[in-house]
């Protein structure tokens, strides 16, 4: 594979396509006709997924911390460069998102109906941005690409979404606009230090670790920086968006955005805020008040989604809690933590995007998604319901899925260091279970008794394609993880290694402190060490 | 080439601009006399005069380029040349040539004298280059009167309408209000530095020789006259009443170009002759700029009334353009700069959609005539989304470009609550501007909704804008160097009164 990899060049080219490439598909969608502009997005999609897995085995996880990196100058007299690169987490990140965006799209066959145009390019240029999110390697062009996330969501949800449609989407734009603002003056103040101590203006993110701030300047500058990302994840108590925007949106929408946008802001904890500011965010405080939130959100979301009647909102509310494990796993500061936050949001993302996929099928068979219009769905429906019992148990993280791996692994992180947190936390794991499993119950078990759910068909064979790599990847994860974590783990490690000794030691410390030659070693344009 | 200024000649040359379009703005009124009898038209009378008009600033436009070559030696006494003086002359260039692109329909349709209309359009953009580039306060005020009284006739050109009529008086008297303020400060400068020359009065204020108090209370009341100009809080009353009864052209034209004049000016005069007290006057102008982003946002929020909400908008993005003359830095003198021409695009943009959907007329304003708009007009709908956009200041945009400027030279002074506000007035912006384009897109059109109707040549130029603004939101870099070189040139004087020491 690798022989391959190198005969085509794919470590220049790889990322600048899979940003690009999106763009291009969009245009041709634009440019098709409405009926055949499904399959045009599907394919370049697809295609761009196929692209990506490529990643897989050029990235090394013995080599350079960062690797496939490429730097042009983008805007000269401020210093912004268009820098790419990447590393084992937004490895993982990247493949999360193509694996996603197709199968988003093809789910959305039935389902939009109008303007399909409009739909598909607004999805490709969304996977543009939510990639460009994850490879950006210089904080200005991050966020450019952050940023750019909204429009495309914006105008998914308010155009093709449910009832109250423009609320839910006003919602959301509103509120992750005001933390990004704030975050861009904290950029721009971060800009301005790392230029005060000399050096020229930039905004690479290796040019910025390690500026020298005092510990108030730190304190501001994660609030500005952790608001942000906190909307985003979302953090209990600024998670109301979620749920309206997760209900409101078409399936197609709820999938990218629980699958992957919500991962932006757990990313953007890790790739921003631990490195640049390691000592506010290793401050007892902040660690207690982050920790708090977590923990909140997991127990606080489990119970108000064990009450609702709509399945979607159940799963909205789910994704809460999840992302409170990513964040009690992110603050404990643990290799171990870090990494099941990681494997939580993966496999989140695999659950989350699954359950929504599989409601959406409910819906376009019942035209409803009230759980107790359903009923005994598994006699009638069986492959149908065996996907989503999977999804469901990864979601609850009942072992033998990846759910399980990531929970246990943040719970076992977070024991290291805050054990009264984890035995809080891990009760989040039976109240997944006490919310879940009696939906499951509703839904496809009880009686069959009505004559509406008697007709239900099972899965299409479009549908099986859909659903098939959700959930072989969901058990695969958790029964063999470690190719997942091993890429991780040199990321993982240096950045608790530079928070755990507030910017003194690890690859992260010698990168900030480090001249040409260290970072040379460090961020390969190639990925491999090549055999001459 | 080298020009020397001893010549008289050659000072002709330093105001070739003006001098031409002075001669267009003739030409057009002559034209309009002979092709009143040739042509019944009202439609090929607006194209024919507007092509003289656009041809004369085009004109204007290869001259002022022409300047860019020349390197002046000598005195030059009341004008200057300086790169500012000619980036400033682009922005009112390019404004006025928008304005008259987008609305010839609408001049057709409502029946304006195009000669007239077309003739006070380069009337006043000779007032604005003037503006931008004397350095003597007397001429300062001829040119700005040449200005303001060409667009109080252009807010009330629709004689047959009572609210253009209203809007005209208003703006009159308000107008003519400021230019006394400004008149007096004229005065008490005068009487305290002795000149009226910006470069003396910046040397006598520094040498400690002039009569301070004066030259002090001088200052302040120049600042209110331009702050009355610009519309910066509590000076902006004016602004909604005049913006909304104007025709819509001649709100756009003020919008963009008779701000972006008023602004030149500020900048210069404050920069080249005071900026060694910039410690008294910066307190104010933060407080307005504050002022300004706050209130005139949070009113915006509550227009449904989509020409009254620009009008407020263009309030919000003078409080932005503020920031950056308290800021006063190279840097914030250029993102002045590079965000005017950036705002005279985009508003010009946003009110060609809204001529368009007015159907060229002074009615459907309200934020409900957009619905559905996005289905039946896909093109004007992308179009409008991207003007809007970029007036919210998103990523991808030029508008967002120059806000990221603007905060820079705000962070260059350390005014970084002036940046949080900037930063939160903007959240607040994106609401008002995102429901126009929740009505576009995402409501359907109400039965019997008229279908809008857009020329060709209009649409050309509404692309023009907008494949600009993106191109600048991905590519700014050659216009920023550009903004920059021009605000070197300015701040060169500005540093040798020593005000780099003070902005601390």
């Amino acid at each position: 594979m690798t022989a391959l990899l190198d005969a085509v060049g794919y470590d220049a080219w790889a990322l600048h396509a899979l940003v690009w490439v999106p763009v291009l598909g969009a245009i041709a969608v634009v440019l098709s006709s409405e009926e055949r502009s499904k399959n045009v997005a599907f394919w370049c999609s697809a295609g761009v997924f196929v692209l990506s897995l490529g990643l897989w085995w050029a990235f090394d996880s013995a080599g350079p911390l960062f690797q496939l990196a490429t730097r042009t100058v983008w805007i000269a007299p401020w210093g912004v460069s268009y820098a790419l690169g990447i590393d084992g987490i937004s490895l993982m990140m990247v493949l999360l998102t193509t694996l996603t965006l197709p199968l988003a799209i093809l789910g959305s066959f039935q389902y939009i109906r109008e303007r399909r145009r409009a739909f598909y390019a607004l999805m490709l240029l969304l996977e543009t941005a939510i990639v460009g999110v994850f490879v950006a390697m210089d904080l200005f062009l991050f966020y450019v690409f952050f940023e750019l996330t909204l429009i495309p969501m914006y105008f998914i949800v308010g155009v093709w979404g449910g009832e109250r449609r423009i609320y839910a989407a006003v919602k959301f734009f509103l509120f992750t606009a005001l933390g990004s603002l704030l975050m861009l003056v904290g950029i721009l103040y971060l800009y301005f230090r790392a230029r005060a101590g000399g050096g020229a203006p930039s905004f690479y993110i290796l040019d910025l670790l390690g500026t020298p701030l005092t510990i108030a300047e730190q304190l501001w500058l994660f609030a500005a920086f952790a608001l942000a990302f906190a909307i985003k994840v979302p953090i209990f108590p600024l998670h109301t968006w979620l749920p309206d925007a997760h209900v409101e949106a078409p399936t197609p929408g709820s999938v990218v955005l629980a699958a992957v946008l919500l991962k932006m802001g757990t990313y953007g904890f890790l790739r921003f805020v631990l490195p640049f500011f390691p000592e506010a965010a290793s401050h007892p405080t902040v660690v207690a008040w982050m920790l708090a939130l977590g923990v909140i959100g997991i127990v606080y979301a489990a119970w108000v989604a064990a009450v609702q009647p709509d399945a979607k909102k159940l799963v909205a509310y789910s994704s809460v809690a999840h992302m409170g494990f990513v964040v009690i796993g992110t603050f404990a500061l643990t290799v171990n933590g870090l990494q099941g936050g990681l494997m939580v949001m993966l496999s989140h993302g695999l659950s989350t995007g699954a359950l929504f996929l599989l409601i959406g099928m409910l819906y376009e068979r019942r035209h409803t998604r009230l759980i107790s219009d359903f009923g005994g769905l598994a006699r009638v429906a069986p492959l149908l319901a065996t996907a989503f019992v999977v999804a469901a148990l990864t979601s609850i993280g009942v072992p033998g899925t990846s759910g399980f791996i990531g929970e246990f692994l943040s719970i076992l992180g977070t024991f290291e260091r805050y054990p009264v947190t984890a035995v809080v936390a891990t009760s989040g794991v039976i109240f997944a279970a006490y919310y879940m499993l009696p939906m499951v119950q509703r839904i496809f078990f009880n009686r069959l008794d009505r004559a509406e759910n008697q007709r239900v068909n099972d899965l299409s064979g479009r549908e099986a394609v859909i659903l098939a790599p959700l959930v072989a990847l969901m058990i695969i994860l958790g029964a063999y993880p470690t190719p997942v974590l091993s890429r991780m783990e040199p990321a993982v490690r240096a950045i608790v290694e530079y928070v755990g000794s507030d910017g003194e030691a690890g690859a992260l410390a010698e990168l900030a402190r480090g001249g040409a030659e260290v970072r040379a070693a460090a961020i390969a344009p190639i990925a491999r060490a090549r055999t001459p | 080439m080298t020009l020397q200024l001893a010549s008289s000649a050659n000072l002709a040359l330093v105001l070739l601009p003006e001098i031409v379009l002075s001669v267009a703005a003739m030409v057009v009124l002559l034209a309009s006399v002979r092709i009143q009898k040739a042509e019944a038209d009202a439609t090929d009378r607006a194209r024919s005069l507007g092509g003289l008009a656009l041809a004369g600033l085009l004109a204007a436009a290869v001259a002022n380029g022409w300047l860019h070559w020349v390197s002046p030696e000598g005195e030059p006494g009341m004008i200057t040349l300086d790169a500012f003086g000619l980036f400033a002359n682009w922005v009112f260039l390019l404004g006025a040539a928008l304005t008259i692109l987008v609305s010839f329909p609408y001049v057709a349709r409502q029946g304006l004298q195009p000669g007239e209309f077309y003739a006070l359009i380069l009337l006043a953009t000779v007032g604005m280059m003037i503006m931008a580039g004397t350095t003597n306060l007397i001429l300062l005020f001829l040119a700005l009167e040449t200005m303001s009284i060409a667009a109080y006739v252009l807010t009330a050109f629709h004689r047959g309408e009572r609210k253009s009529a209203e809007a005209g008086i208003k703006y009159f008297i308000l107008g003519a209000f400021s230019s006394a303020f400004l008149l007096y400060g004229i005065a008490l400068v005068w009487g305290g530095a002795g000149t009226v020359d910006l470069r003396e009065i910046a040397a006598t204020v520094e040498a400690g020789a002039g009569f301070n108090g004066l030259v002090l209370a001088g200052m302040g009341l120049l600042g209110v006259g331009f702050a009355f100009k610009v519309g910066a809080a509590p000076f902006h009353m004016w602004t909604p009443d005049v913006y909304e009864g104007a025709p819509s052209p001649s709100t756009a034209f003020m919008a963009a170009a008779v701000k972006a004049a008023s602004f030149a000016a500020f900048l210069r005069v404050f920069t080249e002759a005071f900026s060694s007290l910039y410690e008294s006057w910066y307190p104010v102008v933060w407080w307005m700029a504050a002022l300004t982003m706050v209130v005139a946002n949070l009113i915006a929020l509550t227009q449904s009334n989509v020409k009254r909400m620009l009008a407020y908008s263009s309030l919000a993005h003078g409080g932005y353009l503020l920031v950056g003359v308290a800021s006063a830095n190279e840097i914030a003198t250029a993102s002045i700069l590079f965000y005017l021409l950036v705002y005279t695009i985009m508003t010009l943009g946003a009110f060609g959609v809204l001529m368009i959907v007015s159907e060229h007329g002074e009615s459907r304003f309200q934020v409900e005539d957009y619905a559905g708009f996005g289905a039946s007009q896909p093109l004007l709908g992308v179009l409008f989304t991207i003007f809007l956009l970029s007036l919210a200041g998103f990523p991808g945009t030029g508008g967002f470009m120059g806000k990221i400027f603007l905060l820079q030279g705000a962070a260059e002074s350390h005014l970084w609550t002036l940046a949080v506000i900037l930063a939160l007035t903007t959240v607040v912006s994106y609401y008002y501007y995102l429901r126009v384009a929740w009505y576009v897109w995402m409501r359907p059109a109400p039965a019997g909704a008229l279908a809008a109707w857009a020329p060709v040549s209009v649409t050309a130029v509404l692309m023009g804008c907008a494949g600009v603004l993106i191109f600048l939101g991905i590519f700014p870099s050659g216009l920023l160097n550009g903004a920059l070189t021009a605000a070197h040139g300015l701040w060169l004087r500005g540093l040798d009164a020593g005000l780099s020491g003070l902005v601390r």
